[in-house]
């Protein structure tokens, strides 16, 4: 799952004035007011912020599932605010991993084909997506649960297998959205140390929202934000 | 493609219960439009000579007008025929009951040379010829009223009266025939009386007359040139006629009952109406279920047209197997009706069958693929969604009547909706 990268030039995730606005009926409602982040490849890093502070605005902007009003967003040198949707869709096929709170994984489908469904956008043969599917749920720890449809899952066995499907197209960044948020303090430590795996092992640059100061800790720097804004930065 | 095939099923075991119950609906109502599509291809097919080697004259106003017996030498005379005979619908009712089965009457001898189809042995045959109050009955209506050669059977014909103004004709049992093959085997359902006894015993003003003419052509290739020969022979005369195929002539009489066409077309109508409006809430539910399920195919990388096309073939897949299921369902309940019922699923009936599949996949499932299509990740995600106008029309008529429900019970009209 590793992939040798020459050293960037430039941050992986560069963040200039980024601001976004919705219209709710005549009202312009501003959630980010020209943001300013760089985020190097391979680090991880925490987005913490009271509740519409903007945070989750700001991981859905970098994970490519939500357009800014304006400014400018580039991951890795690609402006990724000036695709088009089906541009942008192969791109968060190609580079982004995504891992929500509530694991959001197919209740039909077994953990073995949940894994396997971002590789259905590739080319690979049916055996190579099987292959890769269960290398990436042997790598979460979770491959004798391959067979098991989620109802028949833990929380935190769950999380693992949608950090699996997230991990097994190879994608450079890792967005993460409240990860432990549904876990207990035990299995969300086990799922945090996976994520550090993962980000100290093999190179996977994370961004993660969480309210939990704890699970931060596993960050190697927290960005806090308040009202749309960027308040302040600590490195662990 | 194909590898999509296991996701698109998979979609439709989501909800086991609903979705067992919309192919059931499908089928039963693709059963339905197999059965009705069958009739109406068999009635609205234009008259078909082609492989037919024989053929039924009749006066051209009506069946039930007889034509004179004098006719039947000119008929025999056209180029092509190779024999003649003539067959009158008797109308007899048997026993107590009400116990109806069809009756003609023939010349023996003819009716041997024009239904070489029914066998019997020779000296049934002859015995028939001979016995001018003669009759023969088909191996299974001799067998559900327990006949035995030399029986006789009294028959009340609700047509014609005798000479005494009686309506009740004795019949001599003679022979029971055959079918040469199983095919004709279950047509023997029948009775055949000898002319003889049937022309002297009727009302004198009556004799004469044979009802319809059977006619045996030597080439089947040439069947619609001779009946065309025939109507030809007998134009601005007194006795016009009109031939067809034999069984052109055995759906004239069900054609006595109205604008079949219409009938079946308008009951095909309501059930493809129902199917659709069945089956479009129910994929209009299990897309409004899946939302956030769908953002989430967006987020792996899955465009806005892969998520329409998902859904779409989702629909499609429910259509399909419901509508083979009721296909074959059909073309069995076809296979084992009797041979007077002669509908068969043919090309047509498939053809419309294929037809109804994809206007009912377009109509049910565009509007929520559309949907699907145009869920924005970030609202889905939050089970947050724009309806189509299509579906949005649709949720309408099916809410009216739980909102007319709500405010007869004066409960409030609208449930707490969602605030951003």
């Amino acid at each position: 799952m590793s992939r040798e990268r020459s050293a960037a030039l430039y941050p992986l995730v560069e963040i200039r004035q980024l601001t976004k606005a919705y219209v709710r009926g005549k009202q312009v409602l501003e959630v980010l007011h020209g943001i300013n982040l760089d985020i190097p490849e391979g680090d991880f890093v925490a987005l913490m912020g009271p509740s519409g502070s903007g945070k989750t605005t700001l991981l859905n902007l970098i994970g490519g599932i939500d357009s800014p009003t304006d400014g400018l967003l580039k991951i890795d040198g690609k402006r990724i605010d000036e695709l088009s949707g089906d541009e942008l869709a192969a791109w968060r096929a190609d580079t982004v991993g995504f891992i929500f709170q509530s694991y959001n994984l197919m209740p039909v489908l077994s953990a073995q084909k949940n894994v396997e469904l971002p590789l259905l956008l590739t080319d690979m043969s049916a055996a190579e997506r099987r292959h890769r599917a269960s290398v990436a749920l042997q790598l979460v720890g979770i491959a004798d649960r391959a067979g098991h449809k989620p109802n028949e899952l833990s929380g935190g066995q769950q999380q693992r297998v949608a950090i699996a499907r997230a991990l097994v197209s190879d994608p450079r960044i890792l967005i993460c959205d409240e990860p432990t948020g549904d876990l207990d303090r035990k299995t969300a430590d086990e799922v945090l140390t996976l994520l550090q795996q993962l980000n100290r092992e093999f190179g996977k640059t994370i961004v993660m929202v969480t309210h939990d100061p704890k699970a931060a800790e596993y960050a190697s720097r927290t960005v806090y934000l308040d009202k749309g804004t960027l308040v302040t930065e600590a490195v662990h | 493609m194909l590898k999509y095939a296991g996701l698109v099923l998979s979609g439709l075991t989501r909800k086991k219960l609903r979705t067992t119950l919309t192919f059931l609906s499908l089928a039963a109502a693709f059963t339905l439009l197999g059965l009705l599509q069958a009739v109406n291809s068999l009635f609205s097919g234009a008259a078909d000579f082609l492989g037919v080697n024989r053929l039924i004259t009749q006066a051209s106003t009506s069946f039930t007008q007889p034509l004179p017996m004098r006719l039947l030498p000119q008929i025999e005379a056209v180029p092509g025929v190779q024999a003649v005979s003539h067959s009158q619908f008797f109308g007899g009712i048997y026993g107590e009951g009400r116990n109806f089965f069809p009756q003609f009457a023939v010349n023996p001898q003819r009716l041997r040379q024009t239904y070489p189809e029914w066998l019997m042995p020779e000296d049934n045959w002859r015995a028939f010829i001979s016995t001018q109050d003669g009759a023969i009955a088909g191996r299974l209506l001799a067998e559900q009223n327990g006949w035995k050669i030399g029986d006789i059977i009294p028959l009340n014909s609700f047509i014609w009266t005798k000479a005494d103004g009686g309506r009740t004709w004795e019949w001599r049992l003679v022979g029971i025939f055959d079918g040469r093959d199983a095919e004709w085997q279950k047509r023997t359902s029948l009775m055949y009386l000898n002319y003889g006894q049937f022309d002297e015993g009727r009302n004198p003003g009556a004799r004469g007359l044979a009802g319809v003419f059977v006619v045996q052509v030597e080439d089947p290739s040439r069947s619609g040139e001779i009946a065309s020969a025939i109507d030809a022979k007998f134009t601005n005369s007194a006795e016009e006629t009109k031939t067809q195929s034999e069984q052109e002539f055995q759906l004239g009489f069900i054609r006595q009952l109205g604008d079949i066409g219409l009938i079946v077309n308008l009951i095909t109508g309501a059930v493809f109406f129902s199917i659709l409006f069945l089956t479009g809430v129910a994929m209009s539910q299990a897309v409004r279920e899946r939302i956030p399920e769908l953002a989430v195919f967006k987020c792996l990388g899955f465009t806005d047209r892969q998520v329409m096309w998902l859904v779409l073939a989702e629909c499609f897949a429910l259509c399909l197997l419901g509508a083979l299921a009721g296909m074959l369902l059909a073309s069995a309940v076809m296979k084992g009706l009797p041979p007077e019922f002669p509908i068969t699923a043919d090309a047509f009936v498939w053809a419309v069958a294929g037809a109804s599949v994809l206007v009912l996949t377009l109509l049910v499932g565009l509007p929520p693929a559309l949907t699907a299509q145009r869920l924005k990740i970030v609202d889905a995600l939050n089970g947050r969604a724009g309806d189509s106008a299509l579906e949005h029309m649709l949720r309408k008529a099916i809410e009216w009547p739980l909102l007319a429900w709500r405010w007869l019970r004066g409960q409030p009209l609208r449930p707490q909706e969602f605030a951003p």
